[in-house]
């Protein structure tokens, strides 16, 4: 099956997905669907250099809070325009502000991006957990930054009132549902993108990089280009998933973005679903997305993380290939008895 | 005739201890050299300056009328350099055709542009498995392997990446002697198709039968370098090895 195939297959299913939420007619689904949605990114993204380049990133929530931090720094300038700029450029801002929100994660996508770059150059002479602690100090750094950056909103947080409805090309919709497109989208890129990388040669030398670099480098292999790739590639894609989020909660403070829930979740769902294809964190980021969002509806939200914990640790133990390396092997195990 | 890997007067050094020092050495196109010395003596250190896994502090490398200093190790393995490890390390999650396949992609595609269809790679890694004998297990994954198999597909791997000189280290260490035998005919039929091999070994009979020429390292020094027989008569070659 080729790339073209499997998107078309993909966006088939995001269609199906759009047809029954439809169908129940219920704005909550949106809602719920759009974190569920939201993980698969961060997911995939974490798991191009965790699953496929063995580097294993506690800093996903830094780039996510990059992603939202720079939407909510642009809609901070649109605020300021015309104090910061004389009359006859402001009007021509003015019709460019406010951004709309494809342009926002683009945006979003180039700052973690960036960002996973610089990571890659300082970081990745270490290896193994020592690679996980620097990821893990770039976050707080990077937290501390934002806490104190007045501009968008310092400790306090920033507002950002999103509209009721949309208008696209003559229909008016509800705003959660558009920005609940917009990630179903930015979920088949993802995948799209991840499954290309995994049958590609850039996949076989990442999962060289994963096997032993030092063998990697004498077949040939440029294994620090390679994990800056990598490290870039991911970035982007969790500073995307992260861009559109002020709008969706509305509120946004440096507590929830740099938040110990996206770190967890997305290092979690690739382990659980299988980190070696892109159909693990797929799986993970549904099964676990769904059992957080029905445990915050049935009991509380604060059992989310112990859920993650409990499933986490169950799997390293039965599983440590995850849901796919377990399919695999019983299949393995039918074929030659 | 040029020499195709000029070694002139390196140096290593890993804090205090000094591995390698001020060592020269010049291998001719298509030779088989043989190196040898006791452990500890910087045979591994040698290896690993000449292909890039370390830099060497002093002196420098020039590999086929080139210096090639300061050059990562894959930048190397493009220029044609090409080597196995003393403990095999092969890529585990991956079947051996394709631990063969990354050379091919990696390296022959850099020096030659994309030329070869799947097809091709798939009929190329087949080739290389057949000739070290290991065809039949193509779509296992290295840990079905044994001691001898993983050797051999350490040795087909650096093929792979069709190099002019193959750096052997210690690659019949722990095997039977009919297991040496066998790597030794690999070793002189990659030698026969024109690959320059530089053999490290402890195996002296190994060593003896394979090299045209016997390089010896003590103690990150070169003491002799020459024709085989002469150099094991060399005395300070004898008291190296067996004392005084």
């Amino acid at each position: 099956m080729n790339g073209l195939k499997f998107s078309a297959i993909a966006i088939g299913v995001g269609l199906v997905v759009m047809a029954f939420a439809a169908w129940l007619g219920l704005d909550y689904f949106y809602f719920a669907g759009y974190t569920i949605l939201q993980y698969i990114v961060l997911a995939t993204a974490w798991n191009i250099l965790g699953g496929y380049c063995g580097y294993v990133n506690f800093g996903s929530a830094a780039f996510f809070a990059m992603g939202a931090y720079s939407s909510v720094a642009l809609h901070k300038f649109d605020g300021e325009i015309d104090t910061w700029f004389p009359d006859n450029i402001a009007p021509l801002l003015h019709a460019i502000f406010p951004l709309p929100i494809p342009i926002l994660i683009l945006f979003g996508g180039i700052v973690s991006g960036i960002a996973g770059l610089g990571m890659g150059y300082l970081t990745l002479r270490l290896r193994g957990s020592f690679f996980a602690i620097a990821t893990l100090a770039l976050a707080v750094v990077l937290q501390t930054l934002v806490v104190n950056w007045d501009f968008v909103g310092g400790s306090r947080g920033a507002y950002i009132i999103r509209p009721e409805t949309i208008v696209i090309a003559g229909f008016e919709i509800n705003y959660i549902i558009y920005l609940f497109v917009l990630m179903l989208i930015l979920a088949v890129i993802a995948l799209t993108t991840a499954r290309a990388i995994e049958r590609s040669q850039l996949g076989f030398g990442f999962a060289t990089i994963r096997d032993d670099e030092l063998a990697a480098e004498a077949s040939g292999v440029p294994t620090l280009r390679l994990k800056l790739i990598a490290t870039t590639l991911s970035g982007a894609f969790m500073g995307m998933a992260g861009a559109p989020f002020p709008y969706y909660i509305g509120y946004l403070q440096p507590a929830s973005a740099f938040s110990l829930d996206y770190a967890v979740n997305s290092i979690a769902m690739p382990m659980i679903g299988g980190t070696t294809s892109w159909i693990g964190p797929l799986v993970g980021s549904v099964l676990l997305g769904s059992l957080q969002q029905i445990a915050t509806v049935t009991i509380s939200s604060a059992v989310n993380l112990l859920i993650v914990g409990i499933l986490l640790v169950t799997f390293v133990i039965i599983a440590p290939n995850g849901l796919v390396g377990l399919t695999q092997e019983h299949w393995r195990k039918r074929r030659r008895p | 005739m040029s020499a195709l890997l000029h070694v002139d007067n390196i140096s290593k050094r890993f804090g205090g201890f000094v591995a390698l020092d001020g060592v020269d050495l010049e291998v001719q196109p298509g030779e088989r050299l043989g190196l040898i010395g006791p452990n500890g003596s910087g045979k591994s250190t040698l290896v690993n300056c000449i292909c890039g896994t370390l830099q060497n502090e002093s002196g420098s490398v020039s590999f086929d009328g080139r210096v090639i200093d300061g050059l990562a190790a894959h930048q190397r393995t493009h220029r044609g350099l090409a080597r196995s490890f003393q403990l095999p390390r092969p890529f585990h999650s991956m079947s051996l055709a394709d631990n063969l396949r990354i050379p091919l992609l990696y390296t022959v595609h850099a020096r030659k542009g994309p030329l070869r269809s799947a097809g091709d790679l798939d009929a190329r890694c087949h080739e290389l498995l057949d000739m070290v004998g290991l065809l039949k297990k193509a779509k296992q994954l290295p840990r079905d392997l044994t001691q001898v198999e993983m050797r051999k597909l350490e040795l087909a791997r650096a093929m792979a990446a069709e190099p002019k000189l193959l750096i052997a280290d210690e690659s019949m260490a722990g095997l039977s002697h009919s297991e040496i035998d066998d790597i030794l005919e690999l070793l002189v039929r990659m030698n026969e198709r024109g690959i320059t091999v530089i053999l490290i070994e402890h195996i002296m009979s190994a060593v003896m039968s394979f090299s045209q020429r016997l390089a010896v390292l003590v103690s990150g020094k070169k003491i002799a370098d020459g024709k085989p027989e002469d150099v094991v008569q060399n005395p300070e070659v004898v008291k190296a090895y067996i004392g005084q």
